[in-house]
């Protein structure tokens, strides 16, 4: 083909790269997408950078420094289209636990000089910086649903990316119900989709990676989890603040906990 | 044990057609309005099954998705078949830049067409909304074409401002019939637009119709269409002789997917025209 | 209770180890209840010795354990959270692949797989749920070619329940604990005395079957107690609904109180449809591979209870999940009828066991067949 490939980069903030990771998991379809797009800007996986402005831009990180905010403002403005990968970018990531503690806390433990770091109070989802086209989610993001989002973005295609709940995977997989048949706490119905069932298939309740499902009724699970499977309010708290810790539905049923008494 | 599945016998070909589109080529493209382009397709290989007005086609956009679009040309012309489509999403918008010589795939016709023959010797008001006047263009071309079949025939069409007016110039043809009435509307209007402004309903109470041998055929936004049958009902239009094309969310066509569900019906299979005696209880249930 | 004596046939458990292995013989994907993961599964069998020998279950809303037995009943249990529609409406079936060139694209439909069933095991209510499947996916006007193809040929050998749990109210939907027609076998266990199956046949496939495995003739006193069981089972359901009137009340009630109360309670996660054997709302997913010249269609398993269920531009139609329960409850026990002309709904309790949160159909119905209280009364 003699048109231009449409340029694609990939940008890094506060995070693991196990986002970045699932990209160059993908390998045989990796070589199928480096046929149809230009590899412009992917630090993670080539040192070779190619100048803006890019047609997709896939963003893995949270915001934590004022540099990110200023950074994430200029990516914005040399992308056409961008999306947010993972938790992190979505939510906060697990380093938005910061956010209900006092940061000066952590840096006064942590670091031995501590003048010396420049920090945010909060971590914070790209999406709260500038506006975003679509977010994946999990922790990290699958690999399967990049492609898919590559793939739609690519042919102007919205993304088949259900935000429905873990528990639609789950039956659909043909898994038995662990907080059902087991007892065991499970996040899945409140859960975002697109691991495809994961932890239960194995036995393990759903410890929450994607984030909360299009309408996340936190209360009331919580109210089964405690009323029922005797689950203490701690362990309610821990569970809702993992990778997701920011997002709003899983934040404010935490709090809500911690006001009425921990 | 198998006996319904032994039973309906419809040829293999025939039942893949319904869950499989066939490849049509787009032979013509027309700009309507900013945001609403009409294409003509004609069949690569075998003619598609006859429609009637009202009814609809499954457009299928290669690798970008489906979606219903009511058939707006004249059921006369043979295979070949316009749809007039706005652009609202990614499928949409494929199919509005399409080029003439593109593929688009085509499963239907699909639900129950406007009831043209119980219409025969009334008096015909055609209420449209914006978009919602292109599944009544299939059933105005029949009521012309067959003018001396019906009564007084009166078109009212409301579209949001003057640039969003579908089919300008076959209105004003249509305008130049003696036979017929044609009034139109726009919710707000800008210089030089010398017609009306307000909405649709308001041109019912003087539209020309014997109420008592009035049927109504409406399509537009849920809200108008909903306006328009207390009005018509107001004017003592009996609420079985007033039909409304109903939306909701279509996805396979033949009432087995569910996903255009309204109450009883399946809007698919016992609609999309369906009358106010109906879905009018139901239309009036907020999130129903 | 359906087996006239002369037609009724009485075997051991290796009677019904051969009926197992003829089906398989006969060239039958053989599957049936299987222990898995802490329930009762549906998967393929070899033979009798891959049931769940000595298990039975206990299921309340929200609640499901298996529970040992003190026999070696091989259908002591009622239905799990698997259904038979896994296998004739899968979660996730292709529909067609599609190529493209420069500018034209050639379609290519799915390939019909024609593998030929034999469900072991299935209980009248699952019966009942695949004739109302039958109604939706078969009908003259609209039959569905990939429904169909992996309806045709199946083989049905039912067991008349004797164990109802504590979700059950088939008995109040009228589709068990027995069945009477819609089999190629069925059986009803007997554990007094000597473990043994009284068989009825309900086709030639099935008297073909008790033929080759050898099933003698059961004698009277086998055939009334085969009677007995079932009809104790009646009276033991776990649940009952009244259906008198009910689907007039809901209609009648759609605004009803009780629909914002229960969405207090609801998760809107979707387990109550997708373990429902009736349920058969799909989506169809359209995709293109990253190269952009193949793509696919794809039927999945769908739920009322997503807010994409009920999308056209602009939005939801049912964005609250006081609309999305709504639309549930009654589409499964009023506007089915209007819409296939049966009910959606056939008393398996799947929905109340599975519910991550017990919300009870039994429970809400009977509120909502009540008037709503006048205002002004609370709660």
């Amino acid at each position: 083909m003699a048109t231009a490939k449409p340029a694609l980069a990939v940008w890094k903030f506060a995070s693991c790269d196990g986002c970045q990771l699932s990209v160059l998991s993908l390998t045989d379809e990796l070589l199928a997408l480096a046929d149809v797009v230009d590899v412009a800007y992917f630090l993670e996986a080539s040192s070779a950078v190619h100048e803006g402005p890019y047609d997709l831009s896939l963003v893995e990180g949270s915001v934590t420094t004022p540099d990110d905010v200023e950074r994430i403002h200029e990516v914005r403005r040399a992308s056409r289209t961008l999306v947010t990968i993972g938790a992190c970018a979505t939510a906060g990531g697990i380093q938005a636990l910061r956010n209900f503690a006092d940061i000066d806390g952590f840096i006064d433990a942590v670091y031995a000089h501590p003048a010396y770091v420049s920090t945010l109070a909060t971590s914070t989802p790209i999406s709260e910086h500038v506006e975003v086209d679509f977010e994946l989610r999990g922790c990290p993001v699958d690999r399967h649903q990049l492609l898919e989002v590559v793939s739609a973005l690519l042919r102007g295609r919205r993304p088949s990316i259900s935000p429905a709940s873990v528990c639609m995977e789950c039956k659909r997989s043909g898994a038995v119900c662990v907080m059902v048949a087991h007892g065991t706490p499970c996040l899945g119905p409140i859960t975002h989709a697109g691991c495809g069932a994961l932890c239960p298939a194995h036995l393990r309740g759903c410890y929450g990676c994607f984030g909360p499902a299009e309408t996340a009724a936190t209360g009331a699970l919580a109210a089964w989890w405690q009323e029922i499977l005797g689950v203490e309010h701690t362990d309610l708290l821990r569970a809702l603040r993992t990778y997701n810790a920011g997002a709003s539905e899983f934040a404010s049923k935490g709090e809500q906990h911690v006001a009425s008494g921990a | 044990m198998t006996t319904l599945a032994t039973t309906a016998a419809a040829s293999a070909a025939e039942i893949d057609k319904r869950l499989v589109p066939v490849p049509h080529r787009v032979v013509a493209v027309r700009r309507d309005t900013a945001d609403t382009v009409t294409i003509g397709l004609a069949p690569l290989e075998d003619a598609p099954p006859p429609f009637l007005p009202g009814q609809v086609d499954m457009l299928y956009a290669f690798g970008v998705g489906e979606v219903p679009i009511s058939i707006s040309s004249d059921m006369l012309l043979g295979s070949q078949r316009e749809y007039t489509i706005r652009r609202v999403g990614p499928v949409t918008r494929a199919l509005t830049d399409v080029t003439v010589g593109d593929r688009v795939g085509v499963r239907g016709p699909f639900g129950v067409p406007w009831p043209l023959e119980d219409a025969e010797g009334a008096d015909i008001l055609v209420v449209g909304g914006g978009i919602g006047l292109a599944p009544l263009r299939s059933l105005i071309l029949q009521l012309l074409d067959r003018r001396n079949d019906f009564g007084w025939v009166s078109i009212l069409y409301g579209a949001r401002a003057p640039g969003d007016i579908l089919y300008r110039s076959e209105l004003e043809q249509w305008r130049g019939r003696l036979d017929t009435d044609v009034d139109v509307t726009v919710d707000a209007a800008g210089a030089g637009w010398h017609g009306n402004v307000g909405v649709v309903t308001r041109l019912i109470p003087r539209a020309r119709f014997e109420p008592g041998r009035a049927m109504a055929f409406v399509c537009g936004p849920e809200v108008m269409m909903r306006y328009t049958a207390e009005s018509l009902l107001q004017r003592g239009v009996p609420p079985e002789r007033i039909y409304l094309s109903a939306e909701r969310n279509m996805l396979c066509g033949i009432g087995t997917c569910g996903h255009c569900q309204l109450g009883p019906f399946l809007v698919c299979r016992h609609g999309p025209v369906l009358s106010w005696a109906r879905i009018g209880p139901y239309v009036r249930v907020r999130e129903l | 209770m359906g087996t006239p004596a002369d037609e009724a046939r009485v075997m051991g458990v290796d009677g019904l180890d051969a009926l197992i292995r003829a089906l398989g013989e006969r060239g039958y994907e053989v599957l049936g209840p299987r222990v898995r993961d802490g329930a009762i599964v549906y998967d393929g069998i070899d033979g009798a010795a891959d049931l769940p020998v000595g298990w039975g279950d206990e299921q309340a809303p929200g609640h499901y354990r298996l529970s040992p037995r003190d026999d070696d009943a091989c259908f002591g249990y009622a239905v799990g959270p698997h259904s038979w529609k896994r296998y004739l409406l899968p979660p996730r079936s292709k529909v067609f692949e599609a190529e493209r060139g420069a500018k034209v694209f050639a379609l290519r439909s799915a390939e019909m797989p024609r593998k030929r069933f034999a469900f072991v095991g299935v209980r009248p209510c699952e019966l009942a749920a695949i004739n109302i499947q039958d109604h939706v996916f078969l009908r003259d006007t609209a039959r569905d070619v990939l429904y169909a193809s992996r309806r045709e040929d199946i083989a049905l050998v039912a067991v008349q329940c004797t164990e109802p749990s504590g979700t059950c109210f088939c008995a109040s939907m009228g589709t068990g604990p027995a069945a009477t027609d819609g089999f190629d076998v069925a059986l009803t266990e007997l554990l007094d005395g000597h473990h043994r199956f009284v068989a009825s046949a309900g086709s030639e496939l099935g008297r073909e079957l008790l033929a080759a495995v050898g099933a003698a003739e059961a004698e009277q006193a086998d055939v009334d107690r085969a009677t007995t069981v079932v009809d104790e089972a009646a009276q033991r359901m776990g649940r009952s609904l009244d259906t008198e009137g009910l689907a007039e009340a809901l209609y009648a009630n759609l605004e009803h109180p009780r629909w914002s109360e229960i969405a207090e309670r609801c998760l809107g996660c979707g387990n109550c449809t997708l373990v429902c054997p009736t349920c058969f709302c799909t989506a169809v997913i359209d995709t293109n591979d990253v190269t952009g010249t193949g793509a696919l269609r794809e039927r999945v398993w769908d739920s009322c209870f997503t807010i994409g269920f009920s999308y056209i531009h602009g939005g939801s139609i049912r964005p609250s999940l006081r609309a999305r329960y709504r639309q549930w409850l009654t589409h499964k026990l009023a506007t089915w009828r209007d819409q296939f002309g049966t009910d959606g709904c056939v008393g398996c309790g799947r929905c109340i066991t599975w519910c991550p949160v017990g919300i009870d159909i039994t429970v809400e119905a009977a509120a909502l067949h009540e008037p709503a209280p006048a205002a002004g009364a609370g709660r």
